[in-house]
C-alpha cells in the first residue's frame, strides 16, 4: 500500500498557557511511501517524529494537508477504519490479558461479517506469534516476558489484523544495546516477509540507517531530507544532516575561502571554486589520511585502537568542537611520540556549509 | 544471616511492641472478657467462663435489630456508594471541563463533620408539628403524602441513613476513582482505538481491570467501614438508638458498655468478637474473590 502524505501540518495550542503562540508539531510535510518500504523517520526527540505518526494512524487530525492509502482519501476516518497497526515506544500490551489474549484483542473488536469464528481467530493468532517467534509464550502475562519478547508481542498484536500500514514509534529504545540491534534485524525481517509498508520512527541514526530502505530527516517540525540512507550520508543538505547522520559523528570546522582555497586557520586544505567567504566544514571522521607532508597541521591527543581500525583524537584551533576524531586503518597509526600528525583530506567526505543558513554549498572540492 | 535477621527484628522491635500493646492485647483481652460471665470491671470479678455471654447477645432482640440494620446498610450502600462513583469518577474524568468545577464541590462533604451534616439531613428530613420539611415537600410535589422520616416507619429511617451514607463516603471513592483512572496510561487507550475497540470494551476490558486494586481498596475499607458504622445514626436519630430501632452493631456495643442500660462488659464483649467474626469472614471472602478478578 503507498502512502501519501500531502503538505501535513500539525499545530497543537502550547502546553504551557501563557505563551499564545502555537507549536508548529509537523509543518508542511509532503512524502510519498511507496509500495512495501521500510521508511524510517529520524529526528531528534521532540522534532514531531509522533506527531507524524499519530497523523498517518489516525490518533490526531491534521491541522491541513492530506493523507492517501493508495488512492484513497483517509484524511477523515477514524484510526480504526485506516486499517493500520501501531507499535508503541513503550509497547502498551494490556497487563492482566496473555500473551494470546493481548494478541486475539484486535481481532475480538471485530463485527459483523468482518468477524472471524472462534478457531479463526486463534489461527490467526497462533500465525502472528509464529511470525515473530512468541509462540511457545502464548499463556504468559506481559510481566513474565523480557523487554524483546514484550516488543514481539506488539508487533503480533499490530500484524493479527493484516494492516496495509504497520507503524512502530521507537520501539527499540527501552531494549538493551544487544537486544535492539538483534530487534531491528527481526523487524526488517518480518517487514520484508509480510511486505507491508512501513514507518519506523526512531532517534537513533543508526538504527534507522540499517534497516531502512529510506530515511526522512526531520528538525523542528520540518523535514530536511529524503533518501536512500548511503545518498544521505553521503550527500547531506545541510549542517544538521550532516552532524545528525554517522558514528562517530562528523568534525565540524570554521573555516574560509580565500583566493580557491579552503582554509582552516592557517592550513590551507583544499581547492574550492567559490567567491571568498567564511564556511563551515565537515569532515567525515573517515575523511583524513595520515601523511607526512599532509595539509591538516593536528596536535595529536590519543589513539585509540578499535580492531581493524583505529581513531584517532587529535585538536586543531579552527575546531568547532572540542577534539576532532578521525578513523584510520591500523597500519597508518601515526607516532604518538611526536605529539602533532599531519593529515590529508579526502575530498568527497569534506562538505561545505554557508556560514548563516548552514545549508550545503554546491562546490567541486580537490 | 543469622545476625542480619536479628537487628532486622530491633529496628522493628518499637512498632511490635506498640501494636502489641494497643492491638493485640486488647483484642485478646477482649476476647478472655466476652468468655467470663457477669464480668465486673470494677471488682474485677466473674462468676463463670463459658458460652452464655454469646447466648444472650444472640438471643437479645436489640442485638438481632442492629444486626440486621448493619447488614442492610453494609448491602445497600457498599455497592450503591462504589457504583455510583465510578459513574461519576468516568464522568469526571472524560469531560475536562466538569474536572475543575466539581473538584471542591464534590469534596466538600469529605471536609465537614459527620455530625454537622447529620443534623442537616436531619432538618431536611424532620417532620415536626410547624413543618413536613424539605424532603417532604418535594415529595408533595410529585403527589407522595408526607413520610416522617427521622420518627416514623423503619424502611423511611432506613432509608435516610443509607442515603446520608452513600452521601458522605462519595467524596473519598470518588477522588481515589479519579486518580486511579488518570493514572491509566494514554497509551492502552490509543492502541484500542487504532484497533477499532468499542467504548463498552474499553470500559469493561480495558478501564475496570487497570483501575481494579483500586476499586477492590474501595470495597474492602467500604465493607469495614460501613460494619463499623455508629456515629452517623448517632448524628441523625440521636443517642437512643435503640428505642428507634436505628442502632448499628457497634452501637449495640457502645450500649452496652456505657449506654443507659449499659455496665456489661462481658455482653459488649462478646457482642465485640461477633462483629469481629463477620468483618473477618466477610474481608476473606473479598481477598479470595479478588485474587482472580484484580490485576495488579
Ligand atoms: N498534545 C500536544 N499538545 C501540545 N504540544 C504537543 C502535543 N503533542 C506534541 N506536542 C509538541 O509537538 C512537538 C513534537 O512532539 P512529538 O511528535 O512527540 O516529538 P517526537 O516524537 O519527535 O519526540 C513537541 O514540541 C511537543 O511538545
Ligand atoms: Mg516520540
Amino acid at each position: 500500500m503507498k502512502v501519501v502524505l500531502q503538505n501535513l501540518t500539525k499545530r497543537f495550542p502550547n502546553r504551557n498557557k501563557k505563551i499564545k503562540e502555537d507549536v508548529v508539531a509537523v509543518s508542511d510535510f509532503s512524502f510519498e511511501i511507496p509500495d512495501g518500504e521500510l521508511i524510517g523517520l529520524l529526528g531528534p526527540s521532540g522534532c514531531g517524529k509522533s506527531t507524524t505518526l499519530n497523523l498517518i494512524c489516525g490518533l490526531q487530525k491534521p491541522t491541513s494537508g492530506r493523507i492517501f492509502f493508495g488512492e484513497d482519501d483517509v484524511t477523515d476516518l477514524p484510526p480504526e477504519n485506516r486499517g493500520v497497526g501501531l507499535v508503541f515506544q513503550n509497547y502498551a500490551l494490556y497487563p492482566h490479558l496473555t500473551v494470546r489474549q493481548n494478541i486475539l484483542f484486535p481481532l475480538q473488536n471485530l463485527k459483523g461479517a468482518e468477524r472471524p469464528s472462534k478457531e479463526e481467530m486463534l489461527r490467526r493468532a497462533l500465525e502472528a506469534a509464529k511470525l515473530v517467534q512468541i509462540d511457545t509464550l502464548m499463556d504468559r502475562k506481559p510481566s513474565e516476558l523480557s523487554g524483546g519478547q514484550q516488543q514481539r508481542v506488539a508487533i503480533a498484536r499490530a500484524l493479527v489484523k493484516m494492516p496495509r500500514v504497520l507503524l512502530l514509534d521507537e520501539p527499540l529504545s527501552n531494549l538493551d544495546a544487544r537486544l535492539r540491534l538483534q530487534t531491528r534485524e527481526e523487524i526488517r525481517r518480518i517487514q520484508r516477509e509480510t511486505g507491508i509498508t512501513t514507518v519506523f520512527v526512531t532517534h537513533d541514526q543508526e538504527e534507522a540507517m540499517s534497516i531502512s530502505d529510506r530515511i526522512v530527516v526531520m528538525k523542528d517540525g520540518v523535514v530536511q531530507q529524503i533518501g536512500r540512507p548511503q545518498d544521505v550520508y553521503d550527500s547531506p543538505v545541510n549542517l544538521f544532516v550532516a552532524k545528525f547522520l554517522g558514528t562517530p559523528p562528523i568534525n565540524v570546522f570554521e573555516g574560509e575561502v580565500r583566493g580557491g582555497l579552503l582554509r582552516l586557520g592557517e592550513d590551507a586544505v583544499l581547492k574550492a571554486a567559490l567567491p571568498d567567504q567564511k564556511v563551515w566544514v565537515g569532515i567525515r571522521p573517515e575523511g583524513f589520511a595520515p601523511e607526512q607532508a599532509g595539509p591538516l597541521h593536528c596536535e595529536l591527543r590519543a589513539v585509540e585502537v578499535m580492531g581493524r581500525d583505529i581513531s584517532v583524537v587529535a585538536g586543531h584551533p579552527a575546531c568547532a568542537g572540542t577534539a576532532i576524531r578521525a578513523i584510520i586503518r591500523a597500519e597508518d597509526r601515526p607516532d604518538t611520540q611526536v605529539g602533532t600528525v599531519r593529515f590529508a583530506l579526502k575530498p568527497h567526505k569534506v562538505f561545505l556549509f554557508h556560514r548563516e543558513s548552514e545549508e550545503r554549498l554546491a562546490v567541486e572540492l580537490s | 544471616m543469622e545476625r542480619r535477621s536479628a537487628k532486622g527484628w530491633l529496628y522493628l522491635l518499637p512498632a511490635v511492641a506498640f501494636l502489641g500493646v494497643f492491638l493485640v492485647y486488647p483484642l485478646v483481652d477482649v476476647f478472655v472478657y466476652s468468655f467470663e460471665e457477669g464480668y465486673n470491671s470494677a471488682s474485677q470479678s466473674f462468676f463463670g467462663v463459658g458460652p452464655y455471654n454469646y447466648s444472650y447477645v444472640l438471643h437479645d432482640p436489640y442485638f438481632l435489630q442492629a444486626l440486621k440494620n448493619t447488614f442492610v446498610l453494609v448491602i445497600i450502600t457498599v455497592p450503591l456508594s462504589t457504583g455510583l462513583a465510578l459513574l461519576i469518577s468516568v464522568g469526571l474524568s472524560s469531560i475536562q471541563k466538569l474536572k475543575d468545577l466539581f473538584q471542591t464541590v464534590y469534596f466538600l462533604p469529605y471536609v465537614t463533620n459527620t455530625l454537622a451534616v447529620g443534623l442537616v439531613f436531619m432538618i431536611l428530613f424532620k417532620k415536626t408539628a410547624y413543618t413536613d420539611g424539605l424532603v417532604n415537600l418535594m415529595l408533595h410535589w410529585f403527589g407522595a403524602g408526607p413520610v416522617d422520616f427521622i420518627d416514623g416507619p423503619h424502611w423511611a429511617k432506613m432509608f435516610v441513613l443509607c442515603f446520608y451514607t452513600v452521601w458522605v463516603v462519595m467524596p473519598f471513592k470518588i477522588l481515589i476513582l479519579t486518580s486511579a483512572l488518570a493514572s491509566v496510561n494514554q497509551d492502552y487507550y490509543n492502541a484500542a482505538r487504532i484497533d477499532g475497540t468499542s467504548r463498552s470494551r474499553i470500559f469493561f476490558r480495558i478501564t475496570l481491570p487497570m483501575i481494579s486494586p483500586m476499586l477492590f481498596y474501595l470495597i474492602i475499607t467500604g465493607f469495614i467501614g460501613a460494619f463499623k458504622a455508629y456515629s452517623d445514626a448517632v448524628a441523625i436519630f440521636g443517642v437512643n438508638l435503640n428505642a428507634a430501632g436505628m442502632n448499628t452493631m457497634v452501637g449495640y456495643v457502645y450500649d452496652m458498655l456505657y449506654g443507659d442500660s449499659g455496665g456489661y462488659p462481658s455482653y459488649a464483649s462478646a457482642a465485640a468478637i461477633i462483629l469481629f467474626v463477620i468483618v473477618l469472614t466477610i474481608t476473606c471472602i473479598n481477598l479470595l474473590i479478588s485474587r482472580k478478578n484484580v490485576h495488579y
